[in-house]
C-alpha cells in the first residue's frame, strides 16, 4: 500500500534498457483528478514513465501505485488507464463508430446502446455526423479527437496522453488545449499528459513534473515552477532566466540577504530550508521582473551596466546589460508602454532596478 | 492530360536544353507514364495476348488426323461439358490445389508472423534462409519428397523400425495427399512473403492500442492483426491457388491415377493425344473457373472483413 493518499504513486521507479538507464529513481504522487504534465526535453524519459503507467514498459525497479493497487502485476489490458498515442493510433480499417466502440466490447453491451454511448461521445468531441467516415478521411485534429473518444469512453480513472497536440499546427493546437481542458474538467478524469513545450505544460496543467535525463527536478504547480524553480536546469528550462553567484550574508524574517557579484546586496524572498549565512548560492531573476533606465532610479534597489543590444519586438522589447563581473549579459524584458521612437538605443550606461522580490535564490547548483 | 505542369517562363530558359520529345515528356504526365509503361505493354502484348489470341481460337477449332479442321465450332466445349472425365478432373483439381493453398498459408502465416514480430536482429538472413528451397530446382524438390514418402522412404521405414506399422503406408505416395504436401511445401516461400510483408507493415501502435483499449493477446489478433494482414493472405492464396490447379509435374510424379489433375490432361492433348484444339478449349475452361473463383474468393473476404470489423 502506499504511504500516502495518491491516486497515482510513483515510487523510486529506475528504467533501464540494456545498460542505459532511460529512468533515474522517480517518485512522483499524483491526485484524484489532476490535470498532471510531464514537461521536459526530447529523449528525457516522459515516453517510457507513462508506457510504464500504461503497463507497456515494466520497472526494473520500483513500483506504480494506481488507486492504491501495485501494478507490476496488472498486464496492460486490465489495468484502470487508457492511452492516447502520440501518433493517434486510430485503426486504419475500421470507420469512425468502430474506432470509438472498440473498447466497449468487452462490456457485451447491446449493439444499440454501444451505439448510443458513440454518438454522445461524438457530441462531445464536437464531431457528430462523423460516425461513418473512415479512418483516412480525417485530419490530424480530427483523428486526435477520436483517439480521446475511443480511451474516453471506457471511463478510466486515468487517461495518458503522449504529446497529443504535438502534430497539429499552431492555431488547432492552441484551440485543442482549451478543448482538452475543459474536456477534463467535465468527465473529472486524471490526465497525465506528456509534453515538451512548456507553454503548453503551464497553460494546462494543476501540476507538472519537470524532467531531464530520466530524474525529476521539480513537480510542483504552474505559478511555484516559474517563480520559485528548485535549480539552474528547471529555472532555465521554463522561460528565461539570469543567474548571479553570491553569498548569503544574513537571514532575518524569511528574507535572504545576499551579496550578490555584479549587483551588491541583494534580498531573495525565499529561504530554502538549511541555507546559512556564509554559504555561497546562486541568485535567479527573471528577465521582466528588472527595470532598465537612463536616468538612476530614486529608491529601491539597483545597479550599474551597459546596454549591449537591445530588441524591439513590438509589445515588448529585450535588452541586454553587461554588468561587471558577470559572464552573460543580464537579459530584461520590458512591456513598451510608450511609443518608441526607434533611436540606435545600444552602447550607453543604464541602471537596472529591481523590487523587493524579484530574486529567488536557487535551492541546489 | 497535357500542360498539368507548366513551368514558369522564367524558368524555361533556365532549364537544360531538351528536344521536343523531351519537352513533350516534361510537360505530360500520361506521356511520361506510357513512355515508361512501353517496354512492358510490349511484352506483355507479344507474350500473353498474342498465345493467348491463338488458343482461343484454336479453342473453336477441331482436331482432323494430323491438321486442324478451322471451321469455326464449339463442338470442344460440347463435349468437355458432356464427358464426366473432364468435369471431374477439373473439380479434382480445384479440390487439391484450393487444399495445398489452405495448407500453405496455415502453415505459412505463423512463420510470417514470427519473422514479422519476433525477429528483431537479422530479419534479412530469415527470409534468405525461407527462399532457401528455391534455390534447388523444382524437380529435385519433388523427387526429394518421392524419397520421403515413398514405399521405402524416409516416413515408411521410420515407422516400421519403430514397429508402430508392419506395412509401408501406401497413401503416402502416389495419392492425393502426396500432391498437396508436395505443392504446400513447394509454394510455401511466395505464401510466406506476401504476408510477411503485410504483417510488417502493421503499425505496432495499433496493437498496444487494442491492448490498452482491453484486449487479450487473442482478441487483438482476430480483431487488428488478422484483418490488417488480410491483404498479404488474400495474395498469397491467389498467388497459390492459382499457378497449382493447373500444375502437371507434381500431379504426374506424385500422384498415381487417384491424384492426376486437369493439367496432366492438358499435357495429353497436347502430347499423346494430340488433339491440340481440345486442349486449347480445357485450358480456357481452367483459366475461367480459376478466374471466377479467384473473383469470388475476393468478393467474399472483403464482405468479411468488412463484417468482423
Ligand atoms: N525500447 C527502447 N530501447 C532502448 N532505448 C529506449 C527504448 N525506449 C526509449 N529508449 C531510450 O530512452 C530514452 C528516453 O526515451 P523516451 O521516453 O521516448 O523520451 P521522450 O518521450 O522524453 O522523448 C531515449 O534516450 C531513448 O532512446
Ligand atoms: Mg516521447
Amino acid at each position: 500500500m502506499t504511504q500516502n493518499d495518491a491516486f497515482i504513486s510513483i515510487r523510486n521507479v529506475n528504467k533501464f534498457f540494456g545498460k542505459f538507464q532511460a529512468i533515474a529513481d522517480v517518485s512522483i504522487d499524483i491526485q484524484h483528478g489532476e490535470f498532471f504534465s510531464l514537461l521536459g526535453s526530447s529523449g528525457c524519459g516522459k515516453t517510457t514513465l507513462l508506457r510504464m503507467l500504461a503497463g507497456f514498459e515494466s520497472p526494473t525497479s520500483g513500483e506504480i501505485y494506481i488507486d492504491g493497487q501495485p501494478m507490476s502485476d496488472v498486464p496492460p489490458h486490465h489495468r484502470p488507464v487508457n492511452m492516447v498515442f502520440q501518433s493517434y493510433a486510430i485503426f486504419p480499417h475500421l470507420n469512425v463508430r468502430d474506432n470509438i466502440a472498440y473498447g466497449l466490447r468487452k462490456q457485451k453491451l447491446a449493439r444499440a446502446k454501444r451505439y448510443e454511448m458513440v454518438d454522445e461521445m461524438l457530441e462531445l468531441i464536437k464531431l457528430p455526423d462523423y460516425g461513418d467516415r473512415k479512418a483516412n478521411e480525417l485530419s490530424g485534429g480530427q483523428r486526435q479527437r477520436i483517439a480521446l473518444a475511443r480511451s474516453l469512453i471506457l471511463r478510466p480513472k486515468v487517461l495518458l496522453l503522449d504529446e497529443p497536440l504535438g502534430a497539429l499546427d499552431k492555431q488547432l493546437r492552441e484551440q485543442m488545449q482549451l478543448e482538452l481542458r475543459a474536456l477534463q474538467k467535465t468527465v473529472g478524469i486524471t490526465f497525465v499528459f506528456v509534453t515538451h513545450d512548456q507553454e503548453e505544460a503551464l497553460t494546462l496543467s494543476d501540476r507538472i513534473a519537470v524532467m531531464a535525463q530520466g530524474r525529476d527536478l521539480q513537480v510542483d504547480t504552474p505559478t511555484r515552477l516559474y517563480e520559485n524553480p528548485v535549480n539552474r536546469d528547471v529555472a532555465s528550462f521554463i522561460g528565461t532566466m539570469n543567474f548571479f553567484d553570491g553569498t548569503v550574508s544574513a537571514i532575518n524574517d524569511g528574507i535572504a540577504k545576499v551579496d550578490a557579484v555584479g549587483l551588491g546586496e541583494v534580498r531573495a524572498g525565499n529561504v530554502p530550508s538549511g541555507l546559512r549565512p556564509g554559504q555561497s548560492v546562486c541568485l535567479a531573476v527573471r528577465p521582466e521582473k528588472l527595470t532598465v533606465s537612463e536616468n538612476a532610479p530614486e529608491a529601491g534597489s539597483n545597479a550599474r551596466g551597459l546596454l549591449e543590444n537591445a530588441a524591439y519586438l513590438g509589445e515588448r522589447s529585450h535588452y541586454y546589460v553587461r554588468v561587471d563581473g558577470v559572464s552573460q549579459p543580464v537579459a530584461v524584458s520590458a512591456q513598451n508602454r510608450q511609443r518608441a521612437d526607434g533611436k540606435a538605443e545600444d552602447k550607453r550606461p543604464v541602471w537596472l532596478s529591481w523590487d523587493e522580490n524579484a530574486f529567488v535564490v536557487l535551492e541546489d547548483g | 492530360m497535357t500542360g498539368q505542369i507548366t513551368p514558369a517562363p522564367d524558368h524555361a530558359t533556365a532549364l537544360p536544353r531538351t528536344g521536343r520529345i523531351g519537352m513533350l515528356l516534361q510537360r505530360s504526365e500520361a506521356a511520361r507514364g506510357y513512355s515508361l509503361l512501353t517496354p512492358t505493354l510490349l511484352i506483355m502484348t507479344i507474350g500473353i495476348l498474342v498465345p493467348f489470341g491463338i488458343l482461343v481460337t484454336m479453342s473453336f477449332w477441331t482436331q482432323a488426323g494430323f491438321g486442324f479442321d478451322t471451321a469455326l465450332t464449339t463442338a470442344n466445349y460440347e463435349k468437355a461439358a458432356e464427358r464426366p472425365i473432364y468435369g471431374a478432373l477439373l473439380t479434382r483439381s480445384l479440390k487439391m490445389s484450393a487444399m495445398a493453398t489452405i495448407a500453405t498459408v496455415l502453415l505459412s502465416y505463423p512463420m510470417a508472423y514470427f519473422v514479422a514480430f519476433h525477429v528483431h536482429r537479422n530479419k534479412m538472413m530469415w527470409i534468405v534462409l525461407i527462399t532457401l528451397p528455391f534455390w534447388t530446382s523444382y524437380l529435385l524438390r519433388v523427387f526429394a519428397w518421392k524419397v520421403v514418402l515413398g514405399y521405402e522412404g524416409v516416413i515408411n521405414s521410420f515407422l516400421m523400425t519403430l514397429g508402430l506399422i508392419e506395412a509401408p503406408l501406401e497413401f503416402l505416395l502416389y495419392s492425393q495427399s502426396a500432391v498437396v504436401i508436395t505443392l504446400a511445401h513447394a509454394w510455401a516461400a511466395f505464401a510466406i512473403l506476401p504476408m510477411y510483408v503485410s504483417l510488417e507493415k502493421i503499425d505496432r501502435s495499433l496493437l498496444e492500442a487494442a491492448t490498452d483499449l482491453g484486449d487479450g493477446p487473442m482478441a487483438r489478433f482476430l480483431r487488428i492483426t488478422l484483418p490488417l494482414s488480410m491483404p498479404g493472405v488474400i495474395s498469397a492464396s491467389l498467388l497459390i491457388f492459382i499457378p497449382t490447379t493447373g500444375d502437371y509435374i507434381t500431379p504426374a510424379l506424385l500422384g498415381g491415377p487417384d491424384g492426376a489433375m486437369i493439367g496432366n490432361l492438358i499435357q495429353k492433348q497436347f502430347g499423346a493425344i494430340n488433339d491440340w484444339p481440345m486442349g486449347a478449349a480445357l485450358s480456357i475452361i481452367l483459366m475461367l473457373s480459376i478466374g471466377a473463383i479467384a473473383l469470388g474468393f475476393m468478393a467474399a473476404t472483403n464482405f468479411v472483413r468488412k463484417r468482423i470489423s
